[in-house]
């Protein structure tokens, strides 16, 4: 394989970065401002809200791509081809992330909400210092699986012609008509990748631990004994 | 009674078909130590809750120093307190609970001295002077840096009452607090409250189930049955004459149990 080809994989792999880090920067805003306010008392807000998370789940990511990247130029608002893609994938994720928050949010005991109260805590500050730093370390791992989907989900946008790993893959095969070499090189690409993501989560994982004085956890397996 | 810091009058609560709450009238000075007893869903958890604005009364009025507990007046009228009324008002009453409720984010120091901060609006080494003082005076000086998690039940209550005494409240609620404690972790915890009690000027109401406690530290016992009063008297009256059978009946069951 010539040295051109290994560098067309090499603009598609950072372009897949791209498309999973930037989709899982901007899908984590979507996913805490639309889980904060399914839980806010404004009806109207949670209304919103409902409708994106409801919507979004509902939606495959490859229409809603297909939707920014074909339909909305016909409307005149022309999206730059990556951030179109960026787009599309952070509202889908954003969404399933949405019922994270709400989820983790809801699972902080009422008693730590009440301890607030005692100590005359302002609703925003009982939000704020006492149940969101707990339910961020229950957020983590479920975002850990978010994050790895959402990865994968970046494969959609060589369907508009985003030159990612996929799509620079399909070239590649084109040039060597080696199919069977080439995508068994993508899947270990991505396999590597989502290794790689899947440790960083470890670690994020221990650290949120710590933030509740706990160390790793060879509890569940004391437990098991 | 005079000077009344809390007044209930004609106070109700009801959750589904059991009464919680019936019609209950009663008053506490400021500085009195007051200790509630008697049968569990007695109603007596209930009063604390409804002090610190935790749960609402169905029907009658609460007073904290003078001003309608749940109720705000706007003009004439008496009309149901919003969020900035029920802040106001809780500046006066700090509650300890059963299960300590420490933050578990936050290492022991920052516990104590969190809300001092946010809410009192002090500097962080003011609230840093204040905590540790009252971290040494419950016997946790050396401890300052544990997480709540790396504490055992004693030790995590006791932070607690220093996490409510940094507020320096009017009023201390005390919600079985020693409840969830071996009689050894208990027995530390309630020393602290000695000690408390001995310390500091505020008004405590406490709901327990240690009776040599509330002999040692209580101005007044109010014996409980069925969410009304029915006994109230001095330590050593209630507990060595009970006037009423039921107040009998209750204090030879705790007897036993200890």
């Amino acid at each position: 394989m010539s040295t051109g080809l290994w560098l067309r994989l090499l603009d598609g792999l950072l372009v897949t970065l791209e498309l999973t880090v930037f989709g899982a920067a901007i899908g984590l805003v979507f996913a805490f401002a639309a889980g904060l306010a399914r839980l806010s008392p404004n009806r109207v807000l949670r209304g919103v809200a409902l409708a994106y998370t409801e919507g979004f789940r509902g939606l495959p990511a490859l229409v809603v791509l297909f939707w920014l990247v074909f339909a909305l130029p016909g409307l005149g608002l022309q999206l730059e081809p990556l951030f179109a893609g960026v787009l599309a994938l952070s509202l889908n994720i954003g969404a399933y992330g949405a019922e994270v928050v709400r989820g983790a949010v809801v699972s902080v005991p009422t008693a730590q909400l009440e301890a607030a109260t005692a100590l005359n805590f302002t609703p925003w500050q009982r939000m704020r210092l006492v149940v969101l730093p707990q339910a961020l370390v229950a957020m983590v791992p479920p975002f850990g699986n978010l994050l790895v989907e959402l990865l994968k989900a970046t494969a959609l946008v060589s369907l508009v012609y985003l030159q990612d790993l996929t799509f620079q893959g399909q070239i590649v095969r084109a040039a060597t008509g080696d199919t069977a070499a080439t995508f068994a090189g993508l899947l270990v690409g991505y396999g590597v990748i989502a290794l790689v993501l899947t440790r960083l989560v470890k670690l994020v994982e221990r650290r949120a631990a710590a933030s509740l004085g706990h160390t790793t956890r060879p509890r569940a397996v004391e437990g098991a004994r | 009674m005079t000077a009344e810091l809390i007044a209930f009058d004609r106070v109700g609560k009801r959750f589904g078909d059991a009464v919680v709450l019936d019609d209950l009238s009663f008053g506490v000075g400021a500085g009195e130590r007051v200790t509630l007893i008697g049968p569990s869903g007695s109603g007596k958890t209930t009063i604390l809750r409804m002090l610190m604005t935790l749960t609402r009364p169905d029907s009658g009025t609460i007073t904290v120093a003078g001003e309608p507990l749940f109720h705000e007046k706007r003009g004439d009228a008496l009309v149901p307190a919003g969020e900035q009324h029920l802040r106001a008002m809780r500046r006066h009453t700090t509650m300890v609970f059963q299960q300590y409720n420490l933050f578990p984010n936050m290492r022991v120091l920052r516990n104590v001295t969190e809300a001092p901060v946010h809410v009192l609006g002090l500097s962080a080494d003011e609230a840093e002077e204040r905590a540790r003082g009252l971290l040494d005076m419950v016997g946790l000086a050396d401890r300052l840096d544990a997480y709540p998690s790396q504490l055992s039940g004693g030790q995590q209550q006791r932070v607690a009452i220093a996490r409510a005494l940094a507020m320096r409240p009017d009023v201390l609620l005390l919600d079985e607090v020693t409840s969830a404690l071996d009689p050894e972790l208990a027995a530390e915890v309630l020393d602290v409250l000695r000690d408390v009690a001995r310390t500091f000027d505020v008004t405590m109401l406490c709901v327990t189930h240690a009776m040599k406690f509330a002999r040692d530290v209580s101005d007044r016992v109010l014996m409980f049955n069925e969410g009304r009063i029915i006994e109230s008297a001095p330590p050593d009256e209630l507990f060595d004459a009970p006037k009423h059978d039921r107040t009998r009946q209750f204090l030879r069951s705790v007897i036993e149990e200890s």
